[in-house]
């Protein structure tokens, strides 16, 4: 008997996706054609084929979708807070309800693994919604004495890693405190908002209270310059947050930017090395490191460094790289061919600086966007690789020796959405963790999220919370 | 090296119990379908150590089940046998004379078994005596209660002791920890690493004499143990949970985490084993229904 012994392809059925052949705006609670007749196509990032084509909403399908939500804002608001809730109820469960659905199309349109979508995107999403949905009669408690009231219309624009969830994230909070949405999934991204879009039609939400339209920037654009919104909910590239922190500036808009990082995930070397090994690998391999939070600058204490670089290299030798729709693939496709360009990029200019690469041996699929998993080692603080956000599954690592070392270059960046520290020792966690400037730091573990924990960033990261009461507390006024 | 200068070497490696809790969890989550999963199951049957450990072992008990461990199922051809078959020292001769020529070894546990709360020149006697029989394999267990005083010298002294008898005789070892009687994983950690300083052939979990006997957690512990222990000194020791592992699902993922930890350098069973009794029935059950598309009952498969 040959010790040979390889996993058989496993692909999740599509047969539960139902994609429409082309997908309109979701205005006032019904399907509505763009005013200019304009459609684009989506694409699956793994085979490259075109799977809808759906609709760029102009200037006057902005103006409608925001008049829609401007007009549902005062019943919707003046709703008995309880009936407000059982709606997101609703929602929650009819997510759960079309899971697997959901997790399919997520995979098909944005190239990340099924286990990953399954597993964590779609069951947060619904996790989202149903916190939300208990705290939407329990305003006054959250907030004792501070009288909180809702803000008005909201617009929301979401980037193209999590697309299910960061619509959940977006929306959930705002309908718990009474406000409106128009919301712009990514261009690259748009089928699960959609998909969330006849959910929400079919729990029975008054029309206009969600307002979903789809477009690329331009549409974004017009969305934060429009008058009716009174807050403006972004997550997404550093660049264009700035754009939209002066557009908020503008209007007199409230405003919260979830951006780019660069996080700085630290190994001691009192470490559990197998778990941290394991962290590295869910750090910067989580949905091909299209994580604005990834742990994508590796701090190892030099005394392990060998060991730990050893175990990585060998875990990563693990790693399934592949059709997205199996379930034993670990690192799906680069989500677009502009994206898939930029890592590369980033790749030459690692190797240009003099870093050493290192990848698996990985065979990739010849159709498609792949990257296989990277790290560089021999790697400085003053190099592009370890100071600019790749958005991609590279890894920069570095060695230090003591703990101010690590401090003083954990922080020297311009990014401070999260960080990740491992050690056995828990006094130094917290000596760590008080020093990081750093929205969320991670102890023996990354990469966790629950919708009762604030996430969000300092300095170029953006500002503002989600999740938890803190995230209540951007969509209401006090 | 004497036993004070091995444990010199003992470094602490701690175990992140979450960090655990999710490695398996990633694990469990791989699909085993179709070609992947048949020639996994036959793995199994090859890696199975069938075992009878009780007072009440007879003579005949010990001759249907080793006519079992050749036979597995006759109706279907190409299966393998199991690895061996695992007695009281009493039982290595029936055994021997029943399974002579099939290639299924004989294991035989020894010093002490299961408590281990024997003298040592007991335990070597046991150990003698089970070699002279004519044991393939002896299976002994640690001093827990010495372990956990933190006699950690006594422990190895021990291993070393059998260790180097069984060798000397080229008689497989394996090294039962008892892990259900250790406490935590950065115990079943630390005993592994003892255990794996003498080099013996294999460790292994559990007694199956207590309720909590073998898991993923802990062999995943060891497993990592193995690894690190390999990395260092490159000597290749096996592993054997044993106890508790009953349906066929399990042991892929059994052998998954074999795989993605230590490599299929061990996915054979002179490496890696399963010391079980009702598994064997459950994988063959499954053979069939991968091999005919519908399940079989029960009481087509024997029951030994």
């Amino acid at each position: 008997m040959s010790n040979e012994w390889n996993l058989a392809p496993a692909a999740e059925s599509t047969s539960s996706a139902e994609i429409k052949e082309r997908y309109e705006l979701f205005i006032n609670g019904e399907w509505q054609a763009p005013s200019d007749g304009n459609y684009f196509e989506t694409i699956s990032p793994a085979s490259e084929e075109s799977l809808a084509q759906v609709a760029a909403a102009g200037q006057k399908d902005v103006d409608r979708a925001f008049e829609a939500a401007n007009a549902a804002f005062k019943p919707w608001s003046a709703l008995p807070a309880a009936e407000r809730g059982k709606y997101i109820y609703r929602i929650a469960r009819m997510i759960q309800e079309r899971s697997r659905e959901l997790a399919v199309v997520e995979s098909l349109d944005g190239g990340k693994p099924i286990r990953e979508s399954r597993d964590i995107d779609v069951p947060l999403a619904a996790a989202h919604f149903f916190y939300y949905a208990g705290w939407a009669d329990k305003l006054e408690y959250a907030f004792p004495q501070r009288d909180p009231k809702p803000l008005g219309v909201a617009a929301q624009i979401i980037p193209w890693n999590f697309p299910l969830l960061m619509a959940a994230w977006k929306i959930a909070p705002a309908l718990a405190c009474g406000n409106t949405v128009v919301l712009k999934p990514a261009e690259t991204t748009p089928l699960t908002a959609l998909k969330l879009a006849e959910i929400i039609k079919d729990a029975g939400l008054p029309p206009g209270v969600v307002n979903i339209i789809t477009g690329a920037g331009e549409t974004g654009a017009m969305m934060t310059a429009h008058k009716i919104p009174k807050k403006l909910a972004f997550t997404g590239s550093t660049d264009v947050g700035k754009m939209i922190y002066k557009a908020a500036l503008q209007g007199n808009k409230k405003v919260t930017l979830e951006l780019g990082g660069k996080a700085a995930n630290i190994i001691f070397d009192d470490a559990p090395i197998e778990a941290a090994v394991e962290g590295i690998i869910n750090g910067i391999y989580f949905n091909q490191g299209h994580v604005c939070c990834a742990g994508s600058r590796l701090f190892v204490q030099e005394s392990v460094y060998d060991q730990v670089l050893m175990k990585l290299k060998r875990r990563m030798d693990q790693l399934v790289v592949g059709d997205p729709l199996d379930k034993n693939t670990d690192i799906g496709a680069i989500n677009s061919k502009s994206q898939l360009q930029t890592i590369e990029e980033y790749l030459e200019v690692g190797r240009a600086e003099g870093s050493e690469i290192y990848q698996p041996e990985c065979e990739l699929p010849e159709i498609g966007y792949w990257c296989r998993p990277t790290l560089f080692t021999n790697v400085a603080q003053s190099n592009r690789i370890a100071q600019e956000e790749i958005f991609g599954p590279v890894l920069a690592i570095q060695t230090f020796r003591t703990i101010e070392e690590v401090i003083d270059k954990a922080n020297n960046t311009p990014y401070g959405l999260s960080a990740g520290v491992w050690t056995d020792k828990g006094s130094k966690i917290f000596q760590l963790t008080k020093a990081m400037k750093a929205g969320v730091v991670w102890a023996n573990t990354f990469n966790k999220f629950d919708p009762t924990s604030p996430f969000g960033g300092y300095k170029e990261s953006g500002f503002g919370r989600e999740g938890g009461i803190h995230g209540l507390s951007a969509y209401l006024d006090f | 090296m004497n036993s004070h200068e091995l444990l010199g070497q003992l470094r602490v490696t701690p175990v992140d119990q979450m960090g655990v809790i999710d490695r398996i969890a990633r694990i469990k989550s791989r699909s085993i379908k179709k070609e992947a999963k048949l020639s996994g199951l036959e793995k199994v049957l090859s890696m199975i150590d069938l075992t009878t450990l009780e007072g009440a072992d007879t003579e005949n008990k010990v001759r249907q089940l080793s006519y079992k461990a050749m036979h597995l199922h006759d109706g279907y051809d190409g299966l393998p046998t199991v690895a061996a078959i695992c007695v009281y020292p009493t039982m290595i001769k029936v055994a021997k004379q029943t399974l002579a020529g099939s290639g299924v070894k004989v294991a035989s546990v020894a010093t002490y078994f299961p408590s281990g709360q024997a003298d040592m020149d007991v335990k070597i006697a046991e150990t003698r005596y089970a070699i002279e029989e004519g044991a393939d394999e002896v299976d002994m267990v640690i001093s827990r209660g010495k372990f956990l005083e933190g006699e950690y010298n006594y422990v190895l002294d021990e291993i070393i002791g059998i260790n180097e008898l069984c060798h000397a005789h080229d008689v497989r070892l394996k090294v039962i920890l008892e892990t259900g009687e250790l406490g935590s994983l950065d115990e079943v950690r630390r005993a592994s690493d003892i255990a794996l300083l003498a080099n013996p052939d294999f460790i292994k979990t559990s007694t199956g004499k207590i309720s909590q006997a073998a898991n993923m957690h802990v062999t995943l512990v060891m497993l990592q143990a193995i690894r690190d222990h390999f990395d260092r000194t490159g000597v290749q020791v096996g592993m054997k949970p044993a106890g508790g592992i009953s349906d066929s699902k399990s042991a892929l993922h059994y052998l998954r985490m074999v795989k993605e930890i230590l490599g299929e350098e061990w996915l054979t069973n002179e490496w890696f084993r399963f010391g079980a009794s009702r598994l064997a029935n459950e994988v063959l059950m499954q053979i069939i229904k991968q091999e005919t598309g519908s399940y079989q009952a029960a009481q087509y498969f024997s029951k030994d």
